[in-house]
């Protein structure tokens, strides 16, 4: 691909329509991952994107790559096998909170471990929307979802906070609100030779918006801008009780499957003697 | 040269020779060799290995890989191969090649882990919800799990599904002298060019990255892998083509051994370890003038009706030894109309011994027998 395509060149219009419902803030990620693709001018046929299960993970089926749609929570894996594989591929999973946090915070935590080159876009709404509406591993304490109708008493988990825990070497966190900067960050994902993490706070005006009264689309947007701090020019104190978004961790530490690559080098000097 | 073999290290050797280039497993015994082999001998071929962090992604990493080309496979055990099923269905659902080797052990839960049994005959069938076509195969010596392994990756590579090979705690951890015989080894199909090329259409498969961008779904989809979550027409569509070219390749697909059939009365119907036992309860009856024999199967499904339902029918009696309380016997009365089929199941972990396969075989031929 050249950079300066016009965006649909990326997507794959008989899939459409896509199945996100109007004011989600899903579509937006679609459109700032198209926008790293072509500032990347990458060539889609050597380009993987792997699905989960629920709302955001359906992105698979609109991107006009390698695509894989796989079973909830499990995308990383697949994401793996790829890319162990095939390590030249360009290997992405796209995962909604539920995906990646609840059902499949094992494989996120391994993959972090391992800092395999794959890129994980986890799109947190902070709720389950392909099931209608029930309580993710990311609801705030004290909202509602329909399985969580008096307030939520779980404690939500933080992404960022884990992903940094776990070993990955590239974190970071944007919402819907800040979109322009949306695009760079993907792309300094994808470019990253390591694992990366970059969540995105992504509105869900069906259910975490009705259900909590925060209203629809822009409201919505403002909800997110409003429990969020940039990282940088802040002081801790301006930080207390706000998600601070920005780039938490970008480093350069050996990669899995180079480290792969030279221990079989190693076993092939080996068995010549 | 004869080499003395462990089953677990066959099933290794069987997987390089077939091309296997690509393992990621989780340890479970009594599987752990063959996972201990493949992480030998893959770095220094050009093989991926990968140990994951549980079976579940084990699975997805096999079907992941395969989808770039990769002959992929895992090896594990009961409550492992419990915890892939909903990948093996999806690999089903995409017609992944994969293989899977399921060394079982007793159970349910966590059972007895380093003790034989053949309990998961129907879950290396229907162990993942909904309908699919499936291939399980299993092996009763040293050799035939090194050719048993060969002929899962070919099976798999044919059809486009998961294979599944069952083994024993037994099998696997036991060694016998073996020579390494010559063998055919099959490779996917891969699609001509420009024809129009369907994704799902058949038994040509084109890895990521040859150019043909496409969508891989676990959900219901057409040939060219468009979600079909509405209308099912397509999803039924290609599993029985599927299920149908299984069907009329059964000759192909089937494989079993006779022991001494041909005139035989008394019939034991056995496979994996157990059909060893039976063997030798069939020469000892016949060493007494009772005329029995054995069908060993190697493939468990497609459930060779045909195969059974002739020899059944051809006998006084027959009996289904096995080391769970009557699966493979379930499917051989279901087939062998008003025969009388005695279930002869154990499962404490222990073997069933050549002498309790021969009193129940007499048993059966005076018209009685355990419903054990």
């Amino acid at each position: 691909m050249r950079h300066g395509q016009d965006l649909r060149e990326y997507l794959r219009e008989e899939a459409m329509p896509n199945v996100w419902c109007p004011g989600c803030g899903h579509g937006n990620v679609m459109n700032a991952l198209t926008r790293a693709f072509d500032a990347m001018a990458l060539d889609l046929d050597n380009v993987v994107v792997v699905g989960g299960i629920g709302c955001a993970s359906r992105m698979p089926f609109f991107l006009d790559t390698n695509s894989m749609h796989t079973t909830h929570g499990r995308a990383l894996s697949f994401a793996t096998g790829v890319k162990l594989a095939r390590p030249n591929l360009t290997v992405m999973a796209v995962m909604g909170d539920g995906d990646a946090l609840a059902i499949g915070g094992n494989h996120l935590i391994h993959a972090c471990r391992r800092n395999i080159d794959l890129t994980a876009l986890v799109l947190n709404n902070e709720i389950y929307g392909m099931t209608g509406g029930q309580l993710a591993p990311t609801t705030p304490q004290g909202f509602r979802s329909m399985t969580s109708s008096l307030g939520s008493i779980d404690a939500p988990f933080d992404a960022v906070e884990l992903a940094l825990a776990a070993g990955a070497t590239y974190v970071a966190r944007t919402t819907t609100f800040d979109f322009d900067e949306m695009p760079q960050l993907i792309e300094a994902a994808i470019r990253h030779p390591g694992f990366a993490l970059v969540e995105v706070l992504s509105q869900c005006p069906t259910y975490f918006g009705r259900l909590n009264k925060l209203g629809q689309g822009r409201k919505l947007l403002d909800y997110e801008k409003d429990m969020t701090e940039p990282l940088e020019g802040v002081t801790r104190d301006e930080l207390v009780g706000k998600l601070p978004i920005g780039v938490f961790r970008e480093e350069i530490r050996p990669e899995y499957t180079r480290r792969y690559a030279a221990l079989c080098e190693r076993a092939r000097r080996g068995a010549h003697g | 040269m004869q080499q003395l073999i462990q089953g677990n290290e066959a099933c290794a050797l069987g997987a390089m020779l077939a091309g296997c280039s690509f393992f990621a497993g989780y340890p479970i015994s009594p599987s752990s060799e063959i996972m201990e082999m493949m992480g030998r001998l893959l770095p220094a071929r050009g093989g991926t290995f990968v140990q994951m962090e549980d079976e579940i992604a084990s699975m997805g990493a096999v079907i992941g890989a395969s989808w770039t080309g990769a002959k992929a496979m895992t090896a594990t055990s009961g409550p492992g191969f419990s915890l892939m099923q909903e990948n093996i269905g999806y690999a089903a659902m995409t017609e992944t090649p994969c293989v899977i080797v399921d060394s079982q052990r007793v159970g349910p839960s966590t059972g007895m882990p380093t003790m034989p049994a053949q309990g998961d005959v129907m879950q290396a069938r229907w162990g993942s919800h909904g309908d699919r076509a499936a291939i399980v195969l299993t092996a009763s010596s040293v050799l035939d799990t090194y050719k048993m392994t060969i002929e899962a990756f070919n099976l798999a590579e044919r059809y486009r599904l998961p294979v599944v090979l069952l083994l024993d705690a037994t099998l696997s951890h036991m060694r016998e002298n073996m020579d390494f015989p010559d063998a055919q080894v099959h490779s996917r199909a891969r699609p001509g060019a420009d024809n129009g090329f369907e994704p799902f259409g058949g038994p040509e498969f084109m890895a990521f990255g040859n150019g043909t961008r496409f969508m891989v779904t676990g959900l219901t989809h057409d040939e060219t892998g468009h979600a079909q979550t509405s209308n099912g027409a397509a999803g039924e569509r290609m599993l029985r083509r599927l299920m149908g070219r299984l069907e009329a390749d059964a000759d192909h697909v089937t494989h079993f051994k006779r022991h001494r059939l041909e005139d035989a009365q008394l019939v034991f119907i056995s496979y994996g370890i157990t059909a060893r036992a039976a063997r030798a309860a069939v020469d000892e009856l016949r060493a007494d003038g009772v005329r029995a024999g054995v069908l060993e199967l190697l493939t468990l499904w497609p459930f060779p009706e045909a195969l059974v339902s002739e020899i059944a029918g051809g006998a006084d009696a027959v009996v289904v030894p096995e080391l769970n309380l009557g699966q493979v016997a379930l499917l051989v009365r279901a087939v062998s109309g008003d025969r009388l089929v005695v279930p002869l199941g154990r499962m404490d972990g222990s073997l069933l011994q050549p002498s309790e396969i021969a009193a129940a075989g007499r048993e059966a031929l005076n018209g009685g027998g355990s419903t054990r």
